[in-house]
């Protein structure tokens, strides 16, 4: 705690956030006539003498003339007229007020609903909407039409109000001023009817006006201020770094430190929190001894954390090792905690208490020294369990015979190299041979083993080589203090040695979890997909707790979904689904060992990442045990990695498919680009060639070139046309080749004669051997192939260069190439070529096309198991050369 | 004499521009816009051929086939579109003649419609046939291209003449391998290949750049007619 404090970066978020917005003040009530219009109107008059400018947006006065005389002392906005149902009916002009601006606004009855037609269905809406417009707002509120309250209210009074406003509105404000009056007044005023009483209200007013449930509305009232009261007090500490409590609610924090059960500690903490009505909370405090207990030791306490957690405490676990008070105050400081609560620790001998204080005597201790800016209440833990339980269970029979063996061997083995020793080293040395022994057994297996040594060392020294020997009375003084030295140092020791040991155990029992959890997201990093994910994560719990693994994802129509377990599995039982659903939309544990659901045989916990429930993780033990304590704080931690593993993968399935949209987008605008450029400039040609022959004067000539146009650039948009369909047929993986043995010449041919047009005046050489075997293609598709190839070839070679067809076989394959002198590829391109909608040159200055050509030359020729490629013809410098790979046709026999 | 044509096409402006084609050329002309009037028209005018949509709005073209195969031998010439060969194909199977690809060029149509009527006039085939410089005579299995006899094997000139007799026309792979090699190897496409690829070495053929042996892709084979 060396950091000065700093004021908490939410807290100032918060602050800030509400700069430039209007104020909200709230004048709260118990009940209708308690005053609060009229004490709102007295606020407002005191701000109008101020010099501000106050408006009356919306004040009720149900016709009491003290109100109303008030009101005329203020500017109040018209309201405006709405026909509702036949009638008219007036309502808050809320653009109006907007528009005046004033400093100040009165909107009386915040749980008002408005007519239908107006710009929001409720009156707390209009007035976020001039607050977040910097005006401030003045308004009422009776407790009862507070959303979470409303039940309590219906359950106390009978009476169930339909108009409610949201808690956040209340927490929105920055003053709320509780409007008081006892319940007597209220009646006396309710009886000379100065109350007014709304219509509906009216049929339940005698029940709604007792004066039990006069009493415990105020009291709700009245705790609704003082919560909000804290909040904004626990607002303020925040945002200006205030530490230390501020003595307003009785927060309760109940600290559980080792060794005890606890339960009656939770109860009376249960009982006072609700006797203040205040938040509480439970803390366990562990240490790193803790780790290694037996899981039945803890058994008690884990208990008691979940029957706190039940109660409806917020329940920690703290590692406090060697100050568990200043542990404990922090906590408590940093949480505006007033009282503490702390079972009072077993009665001990006070010199052993000195000596080797527990953790629990260290606590209570150290909070009677420290925390003296809290209450502290010491309580008697009844169920305290017998002494044995507080310590770890002795092992069983068997092991223990085992050990007394190793132990007795151990100091045999001892006695007989002590025996030996004696003739070369003096006697009172050999003590340290049988220390070595003891120090040796702590190191190897604890305390118990090391003392037993340590005691059967005593007698066997005492017993064989002090004087007298073989005896176990000692003559020489001076042997006698050896002898007890001796038992003395080899406790500590041994002691010393054992604490080592269990330190070193409680580090290789965290350092195994923490393997375990690194285990896991070195797995779920590694894990590509959020099915790779689920599967890592089930695996790794089951494997981890020894236990079956469940993990279930909402899925949108069906709701909760399994999507992995391990062992696999599919269906749970109706009892596991509810409690998984139960987990799921209140995000805490459901299911066996928690409070919930607890005949579930499954536990579930919840899976939560950023602010997104992503799903449930339930785990089961087929052997019926509880989750220990420590497993379940493992679990959880994995619980929160899983969460987060999935949270990545959808993350990035998020924004895989941002991207496939956005490409679908930009092929789409291409598409849209190429038909209303690419189709229409044919179009152009062919209607002013039509155009043109309805000249009649037109030369024969003339009209041959106009028709030859009009056919040339019918037959150039036919292909374009075919293109975008076959486009879409690849697209849609409807492109199936029906491929036969097809001779390459032939194809050629047909695919020549369908381009006879445009391939006027280009001299064609074809080199392909008249033997050679044919390939395995659909001659339509291939055809399709080849005319566009030739097409492009024609569009970018100048007039009347040369094409060259060639072809021959390569082991399995065919190599169709196609070479034009044109100007070549611009660098790079090779690739591109193939891709959709690029075109060498784009704009207007390119060859119309629909930059479709070789994608779909590529789309066919893939469905072939061909490949196709765009290379220079000579060597980089001009000329295109298209090369394709067809598989050939499986030559049979032939008769 | 001027043949009375049917065209059947759902679309006003092809019905009418091949009826302007088709009167140049004096055919007289007839239309229908849909199946049912298609085939009523053909059993009341008994036209001399049918030009047919195989897209009708009421019924496939194919159906129209069909129904006429029932009572009449009309030739019918089937228009279709590029992508769709099974289409096509079943027309053909059903009993169309012949088909050409919108979009078409009229001459083509013209031709193909030539190539229909002709054969279908002619009921008993000449012992003879001249195609342009290409003499095919049958009683002596002599083809002779611009004087010079072409040494056609028995099943070459078989083919040649199965193609010349229906010259101009589409002669489909099935047609040619029951009429050659018989019912038992109408699935042996790649007898027929061979053989096509060496009577075309014997024309002077180039598939790539043909004169007289035209592929239709995946269905048959087309002599040229002159």
């Amino acid at each position: 705690m060396s950091d000065a404090p700093r004021p908490e970066p939410d807290a100032l978020l918060k602050e800030a956030s509400r700069e430039g917005r209007g104020k909200l003040k709230i004048f709260l009530g118990a009940a209708p006539g308690v005053g609060k219009t009229y004490a709102m109107l007295e606020a407002a008059r005191r701000c109008a003498t101020g010099g501000e400018d106050v408006l009356a947006g919306v004040v009720e006065t149900h016709g009491r003339a003290e109100t109303e005389s008030m009101l005329r002392e203020l500017r109040v906005l018209p309201r405006q007229p709405f026909y509702h149902r036949g009638r008219i009916l007036h309502e808050m002009d809320l653009e109006g007020l907007i528009a005046a601006k004033p400093d100040l606004a009165l909107i009386d009855e915040l749980a008002h609903s408005n007519l239908s037609g107006n710009r929001h269905e409720k009156r707390w809406q209009d007035v976020e909407e001039v607050l977040s417009a910097g005006i401030d707002v003045y308004t009422t509120l009776n407790v009862q039409h507070v959303e979470t309250l409303n039940d309590t209210v219906a359950r106390i009074t009978g009476v169930r109000v339909r108009e409610t406003v949201p808690d956040r509105v209340l927490e929105m404000a920055d003053e709320i001023e509780l409007i008081d009056l006892p319940p007597d007044e209220l009646l006396e005023r309710l009886r000379v009817g100065k109350v007014y009483v709304q219509d509906q209200a009216a049929r339940a007013v005698a029940n709604f006006f007792a004066k039990g449930n006069l009493t415990a509305l105020r009291e709700l009232a009245m705790r609704t201020a003082a919560d909000r009261v804290d909040a904004e007090l626990k607002q303020h500490m925040a945002a200006n770094a205030i530490t230390g409590p501020w003595p307003t609610q009785e927060r309760i924090l109940v600290v559980l430190p080792e060794g005890v059960v606890g339960r009656d500690a939770v109860r009376i903490g249960k009982r006072s929190a609700d006797r203040a009505r205040v938040e509480w909370f439970a803390m366990a405090l562990t240490s790193l001894r803790d780790e290694i207990r037996t899981t039945t030791m803890q058994q008690g306490r884990a208990d008691a954390l979940r029957l706190a957690e039940r109660l409806g405490a917020e329940v920690t676990i703290q590692q406090a090792e060697r100050n568990p008070a200043e542990e404990v105050v922090g906590f408590a400081e940093r949480l505006n905690i007033r009282r503490i609560v702390v079972p009072r620790p077993p009665k001990r001998n006070s010199l052993l208490c000195h000596l080797a204080p527990t953790q629990h005597e260290l606590l209570v201790s150290g909070l009677v020294r420290w925390a003296t800016k809290f209450e502290l209440t010491l309580v008697t833990d009844d169920e305290r369990p017998a002494r044995q339980r507080l310590r770890p269970k002795p092992p069983p029979m068997p092991d223990m015979l085992r050990m007394l063996g190793i132990v007795l061997l151990a100091v045999a083995g001892t006695t007989l190299l002590a025996k030996a020793a004696e003739l070369f080293i003096p006697v009172v040395s050999l003590s340290l041979l049988y220390m070595t022994t003891v120090v040796a057994m702590a190191t190897r297996f604890g305390r118990g083993p090391s003392i037993t040594t340590a005691g059967l060392s005593f007698l066997a020294y005492n017993f064989l080589f002090t004087t007298p020997v073989y005896t176990f009375r000692i003559w020489d003084q001076s042997q006698l203090l050896t002898l007890v030295l001796f038992l003395a140092a080899s406790i500590l020791t041994g002691n010393l040695a054992a604490r080592l040991r269990d330190r070193a155990m409680a580090q290789r029992a965290i350092a195994e979890r923490t393997g375990k959890l690194y285990e896991f997201s070195r797995r779920a990093a590694a894990a590509a997909s959020f099915d790779d994910v689920v599967w890592a994560a089930v695996s790794h719990v089951a494997t981890v707790l020894n236990c079956q693994s469940i993990l279930l994802v909402p899925k949108k129509t069906v709701g909760l979904t399994i999507v992995g377990a391990f062992p696999p599995e599919d269906r749970l039982a109706d009892r596991e689904i509810s409690a998984a659903r139960y987990c799921f939309t209140h995000g805490e544990a459901a299911g066996r060992g928690s409070g919930t659901l607890p005949t579930s045989r499954w536990l579930f916990l919840p899976l939560s990442a950023s602010d997104r429930r992503i799903g449930v993780l339930g785990i089961f033990f087929p052997d019926g045990q509880e989750t220990a304590h420590s497993d379940r704080r493992l679990l959880e931690a994995l619980a929160d990695q899983v969460a987060l593993a999935l949270e990545r993968i959808r993350l990035t399935e998020d924004l895989a498919q941002t991207r496939v949209v956005s490409e679908a987008e930009r092929l789409r605008s291409s598409l849209l680009s190429s038909v209303s450029h690419d189709l229409r400039t044919p179009l152009v040609s062919i209607l002013g060639a039509a155009e043109g022959l309805e000249n009649p004067g037109l030369s024969v000539d003339a009209q041959r070139i106009l028709v030859e146009t009009v056919r040339e650039e019918g037959e150039r948009l036919d292909r374009y046309i075919q293109n975008l369909l076959d486009m879409t047929r690849l697209g849609h993986g409807a492109l199936k080749p029906n491929a036969v043995p097809s001779d390459l010449r032939e194809l050629v041919g047909m695919a020549r004669h369908r381009l006879r047009g445009p391939l006027r005046g280009h001299p064609v050489s074809v080199t392909i051997p008249e033997e050679m075997a044919p390939v395995h293609a659909d001659p339509i598709l291939i055809e399709q192939v080849l005319v566009n190839i030739l097409d492009n070839a024609v569009k970018y070679s100048g007039p009347a260069t040369p094409i060259r067809i060639s072809a021959e076989v390569r082991g399995a394959h065919a190599h169709l190439s196609i070479e034009d002198d044109g100007p070549g590829l611009p660098p790079g391109a090779a690739e591109r070529v193939f891709d959709m909608f690029w075109r060498a040159e784009q704009g207007d200055r390119g060859q119309a096309g629909t930059g479709l050509g070789l994608a779909i030359c590529r789309g066919i020729v893939e469905a072939h198991r061909g490949s196709i490629r765009a290379e220079s013809a000579h060597d980089g410098e001009q000329g295109t050369r298209i090369v394709i790979e067809l598989p050939l046709s499986n030559p049979e026999t032939f008769p | 004499m001027t043949a009375h044509i049917l065209i059947v096409d759902d679309e006003t402006p092809i019905r009418r521009f091949l009826r302007v084609a088709l009167e140049a050329e004096g055919y007289a002309v007839s239309e229908a816009a849909t199946a049912l009037e298609a085939v009523s028209s053909a059993a009341r005018q008994t036209p001399a051929a049918m030009i047919l949509d195989l897209g009708l709005p009421d019924a496939d073209g194919v159906t129209v086939i069909e129904k006429l195969r029932e009572w009449s031998h009309l030739p019918i010439l089937v228009l279709s579109v590029r992508s769709d060969d099974t289409g096509k194909i079943a027309a053909l199977d059903a009993g169309a003649q012949d088909y050409v690809t919108k979009p078409f060029s009229t001459g083509e149509l013209l031709a193909r419609l030539r190539g229909l009527l002709r054969d279908h006039a002619r009921e008993a085939t000449p012992a003879s046939l001249t195609l342009g410089p290409l003499e095919v005579d049958v009683t002596d299995h002599r083809a002779v291209l611009k004087g010079e006899n072409l040494n056609l094997t028995r099943k070459e000139f078989d083919l040649l003449w199965l193609l010349a007799s229906h010259a101009g026309r589409l002669v489909t792979h099935d047609m040619i391998l029951r009429a050659i090699w018989g019912p038992a190897h109408v699935e042996d496409s790649q007898y027929l290949r061979v053989y096509i690829r060496h009577l075309r070495s014997k024309l002077g053929d180039d598939a790539a750049n043909p004169r007289w042996i035209f592929t239709e892709p995946g269905i048959g084979y087309r002599l040229a007619d002159k």
